[in-house]
C-alpha cells in the first residue's frame, strides 16, 4: 500500500462530491489542504487532456515533488483523481475501474442526486478496501 | 375441496408480455424521485405510493384472474397463497412465501426475499422514514377489495431499513358482501 495517497471525484460542475485519504503514512495536519492544493491545480490540465484521447484513464497528469497525479475521466466527465507516490500503473488502473463500475451503482440511485455529495457509508468502505488493493 | 387453478405463476409468467428489469427499476426509482420532490414530505409520499398502488390494484385484479385462469379461493389463507405464489410471480417475477398466521386465520406476513423494485436504491439520511415499496402495499389492498375483502397492508420488515428481507402483514379486517349498486324497482 502507498504511503501516501488522496482520492477524490470532482462533478461534472467541477465540484468535489467524494473525498477520501487513503495513504497509509501517519496524517499530518496540513496534508489534507496540500493534497486539495495539488489536485485543484491539476484540475487545467486534465480539462486540456480530456479531450485529446479516447481513453478513460488519463495515466499521470501532473506532479508535485514527488506526488504524481492519475486522472480517470468517465463518458458524463466526472474526474476520478488520485494523488499518490507509488508508482504502479497498473494498480491505479485496476482502482480506477472498479471505482468506476460503483460509481455507476451510485449513480443508478434514484434517490441519489447527480453531481450531490456522495454519503454512502457503503460506498466509502468500499473504496478503501479498494486501496488497500491496489494501492 | 381441491386447490384449483395453478400453484405457481411460472407458466403464466413465461407467457405473458415482460419489460426490461431495468428500465422497470429506474421507472419505478424516478417516481418516487420525483414524488419526493413535489411533496417534500416523506409521510405523504408514503400515502401518495399507497394510493398509486391502490388504483393499480383495483384495475390489475381483474387481469389476474382473466390471465391466471384461478377459481374462487374457499378461505383467506387460500388467497394470501394465491398472491405470494402466482401473484407476485406473474407481475414481478419473484415469488414470495407467507408465513406467521394468527390463530383465527385473518392476519398473516408476505415475505419477499428478492424485490426488483429496489436495485440500486440506497436510502440516504433524508429519507429514513420513506417506504421505499409502499406502492405494493396498494397494491394488494386495491385488488382484495376488488374481491369483497377489506384488508390493511403494512410493511413490518424492509431491507433498505436494515432489515434481512422484505415482509408485508397482511390483515383481513372484514369481508364485505355483494350489493346490488341500485334497488329492483327503481
Amino acid at each position: 500500500m502507498a504511503n501516501t495517497a488522496c482520492f477524490i471525484i470532482v462533478g461534472r460542475n467541477d465540484i468535489p462530491i467524494y473525498e477520501a485519504e487513503v495513504g497509509s503514512a501517519a496524517k499530518r495536519e496540513d496534508a489534507a489542504q496540500l493534497h486539495q492544493f495539488i489536485l485543484h491545480a491539476a484540475l487545467d490540465v486534465v480539462q486540456d487532456l480530456a479531450w485529446t484521447t479516447s481513453a478513460m484513464f488519463l495515466k499521470s497528469v501532473d506532479r508535485f515533488n514527488d506526488l504524481v497525479v492519475s486522472v480517470y475521466v468517465t463518458a458524463g466527465h466526472t474526474r476520478l483523481m488520485l494523488l499518490h507516490d507509488s508508482r504502479n500503473e497498473d494498480g491505479i488502473k485496476s482502482f480506477f475501474q472498479e471505482v468506476h463500475e460503483l460509481y455507476i451503482k451510485i449513480l443508478l440511485n434514484p434517490l441519489y442526486l447527480p453531481g450531490s455529495r456522495i454519503s454512502s457509508s457503503h460506498f466509502d468502505t468500499k473504496v478503501r478496501a479498494l486501496a488497500r488493493k491496489y494501492l | 375441496m381441491a386447490p384449483v387453478g395453478p400453484r405457481s405463476g411460472d407458466a403464466i409468467f413465461s407467457s405473458i408480455d415482460r419489460v426490461n428489469a431495468e428500465l422497470f427499476t429506474l421507472t419505478y426509482g424516478a417516481i418516487v424521485r420525483q414524488l419526493l420532490t413535489d411533496l417534500e414530505d416523506v409521510d405523504e409520499v408514503n400515502k401518495q405510493l399507497d394510493q398509486m398502488g391502490y388504483n393499480i390494484g383495483i384495475r390489475l385484479i381483474d387481469e389476474f384472474l382473466a390471465k391466471s385462469g384461478v377459481s374462487r379461493c374457499v378461505d383467506f389463507k387460500e388467497t394470501a397463497e394465491m398472491i405470494a405464489k402466482v401473484g407476485f410471480k406473474m407481475f414481478l417475477g419473484v415469488t414470495a412465501s407467507v408465513s406467521s398466521w394468527d390463530a383465527d386465520g385473518t392476519c398473516c406476513s408476505i415475505i419477499l426475499e428478492d424485490n426488483p423494485l429496489v436495485d440500486f436504491v440506497e436510502l440516504p439520511d433524508t429519507c429514513q422514514g420513506l417506504y421505499y415499496c409502499n406502492v405494493l402495499s396498494g397494491v394488494i389492498r386495491g385488488a382484495l377489495e376488488m374481491v369483497s375483502m377489506k384488508t390493511e397492508v403494512t410493511w413490518t420488515r424492509d431491507a433498505l431499513r436494515g432489515d434481512d428481507a422484505y415482509e408485508l402483514q397482511v390483515k383481513l379486517l372484514k369481508q364485505v358482501a355483494e350489493e346490488y349498486p341500485y334497488k329492483d324497482d327503481e
